[in-house]
């Protein structure tokens, strides 16, 4: 059973926050989900590999060759506030730049 | 109380591609900002990342350069977090099934040798670049988003900061030797992150960690290190508790300084990339890019000392750089003495390069002309004054030694049956420096090389002068 604590801890992950009502909502819908899933351990997988893919491909690889960058001013279009061809944004407070 | 030190080191370590790693657009450094980006980089919706091969390969070529084992079936996975320079809210990167796990690396610390593991090594992609200014915003430049990394993280095997000094200088050599990266700090083609605990010695558990980032340079891992090491034994010592926190080193000040306490492990909610196939590494390419490894520092030094009778110091600065261990080999390989070869590379040509600030691919000096013109002085053609000259000719420019020596009229004056004549011609014209000298005054040979090497425009061997001289006055 999922708790309100986890939906809240999930939810700040993903930058969401959400009233008391609503968080209660959302973890009786993400529990109700979470059951359906764990019908699933019904099914014996003891000798199935784990799947990391869906598609039966492999390999799918390019050739270490540069093709030439997108215009700077097209992709500018898309920010909302620039400094010359730099994308500004609010302050960034504690937290190393690496 | 006494205490044992316990340091892992994670390492990145930039690819040397054309292209990004999950898109075609360039790697290129010093542009104008984000116009080195194409749509995979910023994220933009429905588009998709496609692998670089080169890239793959290149890590491979790391692995194995760091006898690590390569993993044969792989994926890529998402790690998720926000920040400005990481437009797509993820990194793509190899959680689960690293390129490469259960390497080593030998290091050597006053003259005892040790092997540090390393626990596994992937690739991943790099972030963009943050710039904060005091106008209360920050500015991101998108150049480096998807820039090729190879992640290397070692076994805590290592104890104390010279150990990690000497563990980066060793990988640093390894890498830079296979020719897959740069690695160099002060372009930040090579970054390093460190985790130090200290526990009683005797106790089982590890202490809890802290971790400093942002070092720029191997002595400033070494100090932060050192520092950390001490704080956290008077902070023990003090009754106190050591915190889980992240700490920034001031070169300056010479301390480590707080920049976050660490509550829990960081979330980053893993999970296979969808948008990426597995990847699988056959025998056959493992084979090819083992097959195209050159010969590694260590075996070099080894050969150098062991057959060529190199001093291990000297060794150890030959084999600083690829391009400088292989012009030595090549200079040798062309006919010039090792050890001679190995003083000027080592003298006259690191100085001038250091001076330039140029790098041995940047100046016109061949390993041909190189042991053409020590040949020259090993059979006396010209004098180490003379060649000096020769030298700053063939370093500028791409001239044959031999020939230039005998177009200039460089070439020393050995013969005794021409040298005989001038210098008893000299003798003859300083009688009273001849009596000085056999009064004692050995200055005045001084005066009479001199006169010799006036004669003769500076082309007499003065060592067959010296002897001629010496016995030309006894006949007196």
């Amino acid at each position: 059973m999922i708790s309100k604590d986890s939906v809240a801890h999930v939810a700040g992950l993903a930058k969401l926050q959400f009233s008391e009502a609503d968080l209660e909502k959302y973890t009786d819908q993400l529990a109700e989900i979470l059951d359906m899933v764990e019908q699933l351990e019904q099914v014996s997988t003891k000798d199935v590999p784990v799947t990391t893919q869906s598609i039966h491909l492999a390999n799918v690889m390019r050739p270490d060759v540069a093709k030439p960058a997108e215009p700077v001013a097209e992709l500018l279009k898309n920010v909302p506030t620039k400094k010359g061809t730099l994308i500004q944004v609010p302050a960034i407070i504690d937290k190393e730049d690496d | 109380m006494n205490f044992e030190t316990t340091i892992g080191l994670e390492v990145h370590v930039e690819l040397k591609t054309k292209s990004k790693m999950f898109s075609p657009a360039p790697v290129t450094y010093g542009q104008e900002p984000n116009t080195e980006t194409n749509v995979i980089d910023w994220g933009f919706p429905g588009v998709l990342p496609s692998i670089n091969r080169g890239a793959y390969q290149l890590g491979i070529m790391v692995a194995l350069a760091l006898h690590a084992d390569v993993t044969r079936e792989t994926h890529f996975d998402r790690k998720n977090y926000f920040y400005p320079d990481n437009p797509k809210a993820y990194q793509i990167t190899q959680s689960e099934k690293p390129l490469g796990t259960n390497g080593w690396v030998e290091i050597e610390v006053n003259g005892k040798k040790k092997k540090i593991g390393i626990a596994e090594l992937h690739v991943e992609e790099d972030a963009g670049k943050n710039q904060h200014e005091d106008d209360g915003y920050s500015y991101v430049d998108l150049n480096r988003q998807g820039t090729p990394l190879v992640e290397i993280v070692s076994k805590p095997d290592i104890t104390s900061p010279e150990e990690a000094y000497a563990y980066l200088e060793t990988l640093r050599q390894i890498v830079q030797f296979t020719g897959a990266s740069d690695v160099k700090m002060e372009e930040g083609s090579m970054r390093v992150d460190t985790n130090l605990s200290i526990r009683p010695i005797g106790q089982k558990h590890l202490g809890t960690k802290t971790e400093i980032k942002n070092l720029n340079s191997f002595v400033h891992v070494r100090d932060g290190l050192a520092f950390e090491e001490k704080r956290q034994q008077s902070v023990l010592l003090s009754g106190g508790e050591v915190r889980q926190e992240t700490r920034r080193w001031d070169p300056d000040a010479k301390e480590t300084i707080l920049m976050r306490v660490k509550e829990g492990a960081d979330d980053y909610r893993y999970f296979p990339e969808p948008d990426l196939p597995p990847v699988t590494v056959s025998q056959q390419w493992i084979d090819e890019v083992q097959a195209s490894l050159p010969q590694p520092p260590a075996e070099r030094r080894e050969h150098y000392i062991q057959d060529w009778g190199i001093p291990a110091y000297d060794a150890g600065v030959l084999t600083q750089t690829k391009e400088m261990s292989d012009f030595f080999e090549a200079t040798v390989a062309q006919g010039a003495d090792a050890k001679q070869a190995s003083n000027w590379l080592m003298g006259e040509v690191s100085g001038y390069l250091n001076a330039k600030h140029m790098e041995l691919g940047q100046v016109a000096l061949t390993p041909g002309h190189l042991a053409g013109m020590i040949k020259l002085i090993g059979d006396g053609t010209i004098s180490s004054k003379m060649a000096k000259k020769v030298f700053k000719e063939i370093i500028q420019h791409d001239t044959d030694p031999d020939h230039w020596v005998r177009e200039k009229g460089l070439i020393q004056l050995s013969d005794p049956a021409k040298l005989t004549p001038i210098i008893t011609a000299v003798l003859d014209d300083n009688q009273q420096s001849i009596d000085d000298f056999k009064a004692g005054k050995d200055r005045a040979i001084g005066f009479l090389v001199g006169q010799i090497m006036k004669q003769t425009h500076g082309q007499a061997n003065p060592k067959v002068v010296n002897q001629i001289l010496m016995a030309e006055i006894k006949k007196r």
